[in-house]
């Protein structure tokens, strides 16, 4: 195992090492000691290894992440797993706002909250949050499945497309043309497939959660609304 | 963009390292403000007197002018100036008439408020903040983008007596909150709209509302962005808008709150391990008073 201590390596280098690692490389496992909050870790990885973060992280940690398995053991600042496209991003405590922001693949897991803006513009990623999310959740979300064992803020997912989104809690309210919708079997299958992923035991029934998406009403521009312009 | 650091102790054994603690702080945020950088410590007071915090040129000139009244302490380029009670409208007079060039930063019983152009790191060694000790501090790291880079628009303000204000963000409609609050009495040093936010809860608060109270009240009355850090003289509060627009993060233990625009800011700070690390929810008020 690969050991960094970013109170002695800088945080540049351990991305630079990162980043240079082949997609056959043998240094599978990377552990990374006192990341103190710092911004950007393990952002942009492109190789199936793991990295595992001692601590509390800052800003974009593990963003654009590509095929590499990153897991934050504490807090993860704004825009954890931004842009992801594949792989998968661990938070082990809370997220802070936009997490998983605009991802297009990958699967994103936050044990605990997450907060303002959780999958804002996701565009294909999972994201299973244990906890509760923060308010304007999935907001102009496109597509992927957001999974809350928790409540939900205001406005969940207003002006979505077609991301779906399962909450087990209270929702707050509900955005611009996002609505319930009916949960099927294949959504069932789907959500269990996902809690899976995420390590949730089947204690938690994928029948305690309620589906929603969009009602598809903004896809098209209503001639009525002409006045409004 | 702005940093914003705060530390609210609730050990007293810390005390002594307060400005050590705040002045690490303020350094780490230097990314977020490198323009210039201001902090308010509540340190040792006396009910009997009140600290004047003076900001300008040949401070010394006013400690002699003053010195049958008056104790000063002079840090670089302000003054902390002692006056008992019973001499503070003697002193405010002799100040205005004679001396109208210089900034009353701060005024209270314990508060000391400084503020300068440069780096964080800078500021807080011109003034000395590593050897100050207290019960609460609050810093400010500036980056300037509605107005110029000045002394006068560096944080905290102070508008009422041991109350002092940080903010991250923009108020729209801090010109019509002017215009209210004047006619209320509440004076302003500066065009900042920072320093109309303080005056509005100093307002509140000198109408009977709590500290808790006046942020609530601010949430129906402000219009912009904000992340604001308050301290009084025995309180310490956080506030942030309904959309959460500015960063912030705070750490609670059995011996302080601590307060960060990013979490970084936080990471130095003595069993920040075992802290309880949180974002604090929008428009939600979180306040600490000592007891």
């Amino acid at each position: 195992m690969a050991v960094v201590d970013l109170a002695r390596t800088s945080r540049r280098e351990l991305n630079r090492a990162l980043h240079d690692l082949p997609a056959d490389t043998n240094e599978t496992l990377w552990r990374v000691e006192n990341p103190a909050g710092q911004h950007a870790l393990a952002a942009g990885l492109n190789a199936p290894v793991t990295v595992k973060i001692a601590g509390h992280a800052g800003y974009y940690c593990g963003g654009m992440n590509q095929r590499a398995t990153i897991v934050v053991e504490g807090n993860a600042g704004v825009g954890v797993a931004e842009n992801m496209m594949s792989g998968k991003v661990h938070v082990r405590g809370d997220a802070s706002q936009s997490a998983g922001a605009t991802a297009h693949g990958g699967l994103l897991v936050v044990d605990g909250n997450a907060s303002a803006r959780c999958g804002i513009s996701m565009k294909g990623v999972d994201i299973v949050v244990k906890g509760s999310i923060g308010p304007m959740s999935a907001f102009m979300a496109q597509s992927g499945k957001l999974v809350v064992l928790g409540d939900a803020g205001d406005a969940l997912g207003d002006s979505i497309y077609e991301a779906r989104l399962y909450v087990r809690g209270a929702v707050k309210s509900l955005g611009a043309d996002c609505i319930e919708k009916e949960l099927r079997d294949e959504h069932r299958a789907e959500l269990r497939g996902l809690l899976d992923a995420a390590g949730v035991g089947a204690e938690v029934s994928v029948d305690q959660f309620r589906r929603y998406g969009s009602a598809r009403t903004l896809y098209n521009f209503h001639v009525d609304n002409a006045a409004a312009y | 963009m702005c940093g914003i650091v705060g530390l609210f102790l609730k050990s007293p054994a810390l005390e002594p390292q307060l400005g050590a603690l705040l002045a690490d702080m303020l350094e780490v945020m230097t990314g977020r403000g490198p323009d210039s950088a201001g902090f308010a410590v509540y340190g040792a007071g006396d009910p009997g007197r009140l600290k004047l915090t003076l900001r300008g040129g040949d401070l010394t000139m006013i400690a002699q002018a003053l010195g049958d009244v008056a104790s000063a302490e002079v840090r670089d380029t302000h003054m902390v100036l002692s006056v008992p009670r019973q001499d503070e409208e003697r002193v405010g007079a002799w100040l205005a008439a004679n001396r109208p060039d210089v900034v009353v930063t701060g005024a209270g019983q314990r508060i000391e408020l400084y503020k300068e152009v440069g780096l964080p790191a800078q500021v807080a060694r011109r003034f000395g903040l590593d050897s100050m000790s207290g019960t609460h501090g609050i810093g400010h790291t500036r980056m300037a983008t509605e107005s110029a880079v000045t002394t006068d628009g560096a944080h905290p303000f102070s508008t009422g007596q041991d109350q002092c204000l940080v903010h991250n963000g923009s108020l729209s409609n801090h010109r019509s909150l002017r215009r209210m609050l004047e006619p209320q009495g509440i004076r302003f040093a500066t065009d900042n709209d920072s320093e109309v936010a303080a005056g509005y809860l100093t307002w509140k608060m000198r109408e009977g509302a709590s500290l808790a109270q006046a942020l609530e009240a601010s949430l129906d009355d402000l219009d912009g962005f904000f992340t604001f850090v308050v301290g009084t003289e025995s309180g310490f509060a956080v506030l942030r808008d309904p959309i959460s627009c500015k960063p912030a993060v705070m750490a609670e233990t059995d011996d302080y709150v601590a307060f960060g625009s990013e979490y970084r800011a936080l990471a130095g700070l003595p069993g920040i391990e075992g802290a309880r690390v949180f974002e604090p929810e929008p428009a939600r008020v979180y306040a600490w008073e000592r007891h």
